[in-house]
């Protein structure tokens, strides 16, 4: 296959990559969206396979390798949980940081890609490789502590060192400095002691900070990732002079940079300052900034529950991350599917940060197959809350909290929230009167038209179908 | 000092409700008043002393002491002249007044240097909700229509097969679907009969079908919404097509309701004489608007009369019926209101004027009439609805709107000197390819922030997960690296290459599948 060839196959599978990302805008074009990415790939590989920069020597290798990669990539995806997408997507990150990582350090060893380079052009080139693998390292280790955090394995909560943004920005000049011997070294073995120490250094930062952001600020981390991975694929592109590997690593990069910016607008915070981690310790004790809610807290039964729910006319579910915990979404479709057959308009009110992924809420919601046109973003029904009869809030907490509309002096003011309170009734189910990840107490499990249905989510929500099949 | 609420027992003849009930005499008492019942008040509403006592308010025996001893008196109906001189000197008064149909009652009261509040005179809006006794007061009337009519109906309001016949259901037509019109529907529907509602006011359909009724229109274009919520007088031409939908219903229906009432006008003539005489013998007109003068041309405020064979009933105490319902609801209004005009808690009331719904539902102030209050700054439904709605969607289409967000023009500018000085720097100093890479990766930032804004969020999570299977597109930064044709003599670390890249590729490739595949296996979900 000729140069000219292979690039305009690169161009057909960028066109390809395009489509992909465009499909998503609704449920019905999304598979056809995805199969464009599939075969823009398929593209992609082949066109440079046997184009003009591989020889023959490695194809074994390179069958080897892919054979190997497929086989391990299918299983785990046909394996995998819905609830455990978070993980996985994180997981799944982290090889794209590893692999540019990889690639950068075998580019930096390899003479022949920088041999007719001199002057500027290879000063940019040796940034290129500097920052490819310096973005490649963070994505890595970033991602490797959030799949840690989402699949449990290491605790949730933030870690905050004393004087973490000191040391952030201590690493940052070093890196800097690193930098500059780095393109000062002459050869190959003079310039791989920089480099080492930066990898080092930007591995560390990844953990860094990661481990300083909590649980719920992680749909924020987790498309911060994976805009990084892509900014890892556009620098190695740079780094290679490969267009479509800089195209593609552009379109990944906005896409997670417009998620964090969505899911950061939705908890009405400053990137910067989900990044610079640490929720809620700014104010001190956040709780006792914001006024103590005062009221009493009225517990309801699961017949209660039922009766409530058969004699509604309008029904919105909110669920939050409980539902995935407690693995719920399958009773809850049971339940809606009862409602619906009595006639009973029911909906899902999804708030942007739901979960612990954005979208995670619609995944779970659509594999236990309850339809896409039921299920609402929070701007499309958050109107409509004075005319609901019940809403019954699964395992969510801080995204119902009123507290974020009434009281300035709440950690989470100005934060929008699903209006829950509104409705006739607001059943909360929770598993004790703990506060939710933001420290805050709520002051809707106080007000008058609301009843907590306090125990496990699955097994409260088993109760209820089976009186409402009574 | 906290202030003492009385509750005298109604004087006006058939009047069986009261203003409180001991649930809400705990509430008050909570708020920091004391409560005195005048002995029997509760006794017509099956409430006696002793419920009373038990709740915490102390019970007075005569009218004329708990009178001159509250500095607060809450009552239903509005006071009589001799109740309005048992009144204290500057005391407060919460009742229904109806301002507009008793101005001497308003001078009296103003010469009393009373305060009061007019339960009738609620704003509607949405936060007085909770207070709006008008509309806790239709809602049982409207059900209690439906009863007394089913009383004096000769037949089931459900239809039935059985061994001795079949019978059909009953049809009721409910004349102007407001709270009570609403209420007699879910009534009537409820009673299994087949339910058919009119109103002028288009927008109401929808709440006739949620109430299980039919919604038939008068086949004539009339925006019938006036301000507040409430229904307005409409053009000759409305009401003769008005007329005539009526007359075809009369001669098809068993039981006709009528709740249409303008406010402060004389209730609008809808059912004429012959449309009465048309209709089937044994059928019934539940008129609530008698008291108003009447829907229908024979009503007898306050009678039960039969008409060419049609019963009318003209009953106009028809929440005093359900006393015991009424009075819980009544009392509960009023609670709200002592909340709203006690905020602090500490059985002392302040009439703050400057809060909407206050002000409002004050009609007397220290003596000065204050009613009519200003209009309402908030219509329920508001003009430029079908206008505002047509713009919605448009600013929709962006996915979040937020996107195309404008920033403050100083902002705009600053980015783009920033911009500017950035692309200068990279102009002046990078070579030619590099630009060239350079131009291929702004542009493809712009197509992605484009493409990725119309992504709908409920598809988020497969976005990243796709997003993430493109990105092993670094697979091809790997495969190059393997077997490049080298030019001659350039010697290269084969052996670390191949392994590096091979553990790329195999890294890219788990992306590469896996990605693509839980992508496919998610999408799959979603269905309709």
């Amino acid at each position: 296959m000729s140069e000219s060839l292979a690039t305009v196959s690169y161009l057909g599978a960028t066109i390809l990559f395009i489509l992909c990302l465009g499909g998503l805008s609704h449920p019905e074009t999304s598979r056809r969206g995805n199969l464009y990415g599939i075969i823009g790939m398929t593209i992609a590989v082949l066109a440079t396979v046997f184009g003009p920069r591989v020889g023959g020597a490695g194809y074994a290798w390179i069958i080897a390798a892919m054979v190997v990669g497929a086989s391990i990539g299918v299983y785990a995806a046909r394996t995998v949980q819905m609830t455990q997408m978070p993980e996985l997507v994180a997981l799944m990150h982290s090889l794209v940081g590893l692999a540019a990582m990889l690639v950068g350090f075998a580019n930096y060893i390899d003479p022949a890609a920088s041999a007719e380079m001199s002057g500027a052009e290879k000063t940019i080139h040796e940034i290129e490789i500097y920052v490819g693998i310096l973005i490649g390292a963070v994505t890595f280790s970033g991602s490797v502590i959030a799949f840690g955090k989402l699949s449990g394995k290491i605790s949730g909560n933030p870690m905050l060192l004393p004087a973490r943004h000191w040391i952030n920005l201590a690493g940052l000049l070093v890196v800097i400095w690193f930098g500059r011997e780095f393109i000062n070294a002459h050869s190959v073995s003079d310039g791989m002691l920089p480099l080492v120490v930066m990898t080092v250094i930007a591995l560390l930062f990844g953990i860094h900070m990661v481990m300083a952001i909590g649980g719920a600020d992680m749909p924020v981390v987790v498309s911060m990732l994976n805009s990084y991975s892509g900014w890892a694929a556009a620098a190695t592109g740079f780094m290679l002079s490969n267009d479509l590997l800089i195209v593609t690593g552009a379109l990944v990069g906005s896409s997670g940079a417009i998620l964090s910016y969505i899911m950061c607008a939705a908890m009405n915070r400053h990137f910067i300052s989900v990044i610079a981690g640490g929720f809620g310790t700014t104010g001190g004790t956040p709780a006792a900034a914001g006024a103590q809610p005062a009221g009493e807290v009225v517990a309801i039964s699961a017949p209660d529950t039922a009766e409530l729910l058969r004699e509604a006319k309008n029904v919105i579910i909110v669920p939050g991350y409980g539902m995935a915990v407690a693995q719920a979404q399958h009773t809850v479709y049971e339940i809606t599917k009862l409602l619906r057959e009595k006639g009973i308009n029911v909906r899902f009110g999804i708030h942007p940060v739901a979960g612990r992924m954005p979208g995670h809420m619609n995944v779970l919601l659509a594999e236990a197959k309850v339809p896409y046109d039921i299920v609402q973003e929070m701007d499309e029904l958050n109107d409509d809350f004075p005319q609901t009869d019940v809403a019954m809030i699964i395992g969510a907490n801080d995204i119902v909290n009123p507290g974020a509309q009434d009281d300035p002096n709440s950690p989470i003011a100005g934060m929008p929230v699903l209006e829950v309170w509104k409705a006739k009734t607001s059943i909360v189910m929770k598993r004790s009167m703990a506060s939710g990840y933001a420290g805050v107490d709520n002051p809707l499990f106080y007000k008058e038209n609301n009843r907590m249905l306090f125990g496990d989510a699955k097994k409260m929500l088993d109760e209820v179908l089976a009186s409402l099949k009574s | 000092m906290p202030m003492k609420i009385g509750v005298p027992k109604e004087t006006a003849p058939g009047e069986k409700r009261v203003a409180t009930v001991p649930e809400v005499v705990e509430k008050l008492i909570k708020l920091g008043f004391s409560v005195a019942v005048e002995s029997g008040a509760g006794d017509l509403a099956n409430i006696s002393d002793d419920v009373y006592r038990a709740a915490g308010a102390e019970i007075v025996t005569d009218a004329a002491s708990l009178w001159s001893s509250s500095d607060i008196v809450f009552k239903v109906r509005g006071p009589s002249s001799e109740e309005v001189g048992l009144l204290r000197e500057g005391g407060t008064l919460v009742s229904f007044i109806w301002p507009a149909q008793n101005p001497e009652l308003l001078q009296q009261l103003a010469a009393r240097k009373a305060t009061v509040l007019a339960m009738d005179s609620v704003p509607r809006i949405s936060r007085a909700q909770k207070l709006d006794a008008l509309s806790s007061m239709a809602n049982i009337a409207g059900y209690r229509a439906v009863i007394e009519a089913a009383h004096h109906f000769g037949r089931f309001f459900t239809g039935q097969i059985t061994a001795a016949g079949k019978v059909p259901p009953a049809k009721v037509f409910v004349i102007g679907a407001g709270v009570a019109g609403l209420a007699a529907i879910g009534a009537a529907s409820g009673l299994g009969a087949i339910v058919r509602a009119n109103d002028t006011r288009p927008e109401v359909a929808d709440q006739v079908k949620s109430m299980g009724g039919e919604f038939v229109a008068v086949d004539y274009q009339e925006e019938g919404s006036g301000v507040g919520g409430y229904a307005k007088v409409m053009s000759e031409g409305f009401q003769k097509a008005q007329r005539e939908t009526f007359a075809k219903q009369a001669r098809e229906v068993d039981i006709i309701i009528t709740t249409a009432l303008i406010p402060g006008k004389p209730a609008p003539r809808l059912i004429t004489a012959e449309m009465v005489q048309s209709m089937k013998p044994g059928s019934i007109i539940v008129d609530m608007a008698a008291e108003q003068g009447g829907n229908c041309e024979l009503t007898e405020p306050g009678q039960v009369v039969v008409r060419h064979g049609v019963t009318i009933i003209g009953y106009s105490d028809l929440p005093s019926r359900l006393s015991k319902q009424s009075s819980t609801l009544y009392a509960t209004n009023l609670f709200r209101l002592s909340e709203e005009l006690c905020k602090s808690k500490d059985g002392v009331i302040d009439v703050n004027m400057d809060d909407e719904v206050i002000r409002g539902t004050t009609v007397v102030k220290e003596g000065k009439i204050t009613w009519p209050p200003p209009a309402p700054t908030l219509s329920m439904a508001p003009a430029a609805a079908p206008a505002a709605a047509a713009v919605k969607p448009a600013a929709k289409s962006h996915g979040h709107g937020k996107g195309g967000a404008a920033a403050s023009s100083t902002a705009v500018g600053l980015l783009f000197a920033a911009g500017a000085l950035i692309f200068w720097g990279i102009g002046a100093g990078a070579p030619a390819a590099f630009l060239g890479h350079f131009t291929v990766f702004v542009l493809a930032c712009f197509v992605g922030y484009m493409v990725v804004w119309n992504v709908t969020p409920a598809l988020h999570t497969p976005l990243m997960s796709v997003t993430n299977a493109i990105s092993s597109i670094i697979a091809i930064g790997a495969l190059v690296q393997i077997a490049p044709p080298l030019a001659e003599g350039v010697a290269r670390p084969e052996a670390w290459i191949r392994w590096l890249a091979v553990a790329a590729i195999v890294l890219a490739t788990i992306n590469m599948f896996g990605g693509f595949a839980v992508t496919q296996r998610m999408l799959a979900m979603f269905r309709k």
